[in-house]
């Protein structure tokens, strides 16, 4: 089977404009300096299947999403190649397919118009009986009548307005679904209930990106796990190799897992850069406790293959038998 | 029910109060004035050859000898009794002279309290939605300049241009001179009309032209906008649907808080132009020392645009469904 989305060597980068020196002037005390928020991101996932992007806030994640929709802010730039169901995915492509194909679940509230109604809101502006009742059986299909059309989203609890996303993204029979940190705010029964939302959409077919900065919700629900740090992906592996930390390869990954409450609630000291703070060598460097001089001094780390998954380490494992 | 009556209560107490500030500071103002009232309307001359008992006649004409509290207090008491008293000047009801002078000014700013609004709102979203464009510049610095710009300069600029120079409109009044009241048509008042509706609404494009541009970018940068990218909509469904209902409720708060700058333009406007209206009036009466009449136009302006303010809040209840259903609710 091919993956629906293959993103290779994906890099984003800020444009910003700031006082003082930097490399690019462009007016007298102005300068323009670029500020690399993702590196090097590769990711594939598969129908059917849901890929959790697991990382710190701030680490670039919802910027992922948005680059593979295409609607990132215009003082970005990227780089790298994105594949949608075997071929490139263009600009052009993206807005075809995006809102269509490919789908958002956004964070919360916030993404809906304030002052518009939940249905006129899902219908896009159109007005026909077939948009209006496949947008009324996605609703019910998550438990919500058909007043809920005219509410207003600050009539919605938390958990609603997440429903009626997830029924915005049903409702348009999606092949990929990516979903932005879709579970924050919720108790735990209602989270677990989305998640279940999630998993029916991979059953029916969809590949579903699934980004948030709970690893423990990550593998609950994931078949695999890409760990995000500092805005570059350190490790992919299959969920099932986080039940235990000798299955793991990246040693902020075994730091994340010993940070589990349920597996001793170990902080790891310090914490990680901010964007175009490290400019070579491992970003991981500064909180590693195996930190070698190479580590340091070597022109940025590849992902390598290991023991079945992904890592972005010169000495991944090895730093167990010292 | 009980808290739309409380709201009532409130605004109206607070209008009071307002209306009580505004006239005792233009009573005081008044006072400070080192004109002297009989100077300014019989003049020095006319004053050297009267005997006294004309000028005591005069002093008491114009309440040059009656002590300032006691004028204020008197002319409150009347008002409160709905008695504006007459103008000085005029010699006429204050009451008169003010609905005489607001039919020829209320036409005047209408028009360019709608033109400006519509126009300033149009503007405002087509520089936000092009941000950084060549539209948006183009825009964003007309609105800066003309806000840089006093309304009277502009008022005699646009008169050099186009009744000096090119000669299309009249220079000032509000009808042709030497013509009787019957004779003028509704086509001489509207060339009459169209210089200081021209400055007055330039003048006030610039602001709300900004302030909904700033909305505009900010509504344009929220995360429901995003979503809606995300989910396939258009740009210009994007501006359309949502950026100008989001758009239109500080723009209501906008147009309406922009009533005092309508008239307080106007005051300057219909001066250089010569246009009998409320504002021309107001000058009048300040310079002529008209105190009837200056405190019955203060007290009337502020009362409309108090009434613009309120409107404004009415508005906001009516149209923002999260005050709407909240106050149903109650």
């Amino acid at each position: 089977m091919e993956p629906i989305l293959q993103i290779e060597h994906l890099s984003i980068e800020f444009i910003q404009y700031e006082r003082g020196t930097g490399k690019v002037r462009v007016s007298p005390g102005m300068h323009k300096r670029s500020l690399p928020v993702i590196r090097d991101l590769c990711l594939e996932i598969y129908p059917g299947q849901i890929v959790a992007v697991a990382g710190a806030s701030g680490s670039g994640k919802s910027l992922l999403a948005h680059s593979i929709l295409d609607i990132l802010p215009y003082n970005s730039r990227r780089e790298g190649v994105i594949r949608y169901d075997g071929n490139l995915l263009t600009s052009e492509r993206a807005e075809q397919l995006r809102g269509r194909e490919i789908v958002l679940v956004p964070q919360g509230v916030t993404y809906l118009d304030p002052l518009m109604k939940v249905g006129p809101q899902l219908w896009k502006g159109k007005k026909d009986r077939e948009t209006k009742q496949r947008y009324r059986r996605a609703l019910e299909r998550y438990g919500m009548e058909p007043e809920t059309e005219n509410r207003y989203p600050f009539e919605l609890s938390g958990g609603m307005a997440r429903r009626v996303m997830i029924a915005s993204a049903s409702a348009e029979k999606p092949r990929l679904i990516i979903a932005d940190e879709p579970t924050p705010g919720l108790d735990v029964r209602a989270a677990k209930r989305i998640l279940g939302h999630f998993r029916e959409l991979a059953d029916e077919g969809a590949g579903i990106l699934f980004i948030t900065h709970d690893l423990e919700l990550a593998l609950a629900i994931a078949d695999r796990v890409a760990v995000f740090y500092a805005g570059e992906t350190i490790e992919e592996a299959d969920a099932a190799d986080f039940s235990d930390a000798s299955g793991l390869r990246h040693p902020f990954t075994k730091a994340l897992w010993n940070a589990m409450p349920e597996h001793g609630f170990v902080p790891a000291p310090g914490a990680q850069p901010y964007p175009g703070q490290a400019e070579t060598g491992c970003l991981f460097s500064g909180q590693c406790a195996k930190c070698r001089p190479e580590c340091l001094s070597c022109e940025g780390i590849p992902l390598q293959s290991y023991k079945g998954g992904k890592v972005r380490c010169l000495y991944p494992g090895e730093e167990d038998n010292r | 029910m009980k808290h739309r009556l409380a709201f009532a209560a409130k605004k109206l107490l607070r209008m009071g109060l307002l209306l009580l500030g505004v006239s005792l500071a233009t009573f005081l103002l008044m006072c400070a004035s080192p004109l002297d009232p009989l100077q300014t309307n019989v003049g020095q001359t006319a004053l050297g050859s009267m005997s006294p008992e004309q000028v005591e006649k005069l002093e008491a004409y114009w309440g040059a000898d009656t002590p300032a509290a006691e004028r204020y207090l008197g002319w409150l008491g009347d008002v409160l009794h709905g008695d504006f008293g007459t103008s000085l000047l005029y010699r006429q009801p204050v009451i008169e002279v003010i609905g005489e002078r607001l039919a020829g000014s209320v036409w005047l700013m209408l028009f360019a309290w709608v033109i400006s609004g519509v126009l300033g709102v149009t503007l405002g979203v087509i520089s936000g939605a092009f941000r950084g464009r060549w539209a948006d510049r183009l825009i964003r610095g007309y609105c800066l300049l003309i806000s840089g710009t006093p309304a009277f300069w502009l008022a005699i600029l646009l008169l050099l241009v186009f009744s000096v120079w090119l000669g299309w409109l009249p220079v000032g009044l509000a009808v042709p001179v030497g013509m009787t009241a019957d004779a003028v048509t509704f086509l001489d008042r509207v060339r009459h009309a169209i210089l200081p509706v021209l400055t007055l609404s330039i003048t006030g494009v610039a602001n709300i032209a900004l302030h909904t541009r700033e909305k505009m970018v900010d509504v344009l940068e929220s995360d429901y906008v995003l979503f809606a990218r995300a989910r396939g909509e258009s740009g210009l469904s994007i501006v359309m649907r949502h950026g100008l209902r989001n758009v239109v409720l500080p723009a209501i708060t906008l147009q309406f808080a922009s009533v005092s700058e309508i008239i307080g333009g106007s005051v300057l406007v219909e001066q250089v132009f010569s246009y009998p209206g409320l504002g021309q009036a107001a000058v009048t009466a300040g310079l002529g020392s008209d105190l009837p009449l200056l405190l019955g136009i203060t007290v009337i302006t502020s009362a409309i645009v108090f009434g613009g303010n309120l409107i404004a809040d009415l508005l906001y209840g009516a149209v923002d469904p999260r005050i709407r259903k909240g106050a149903a609710k109650r």
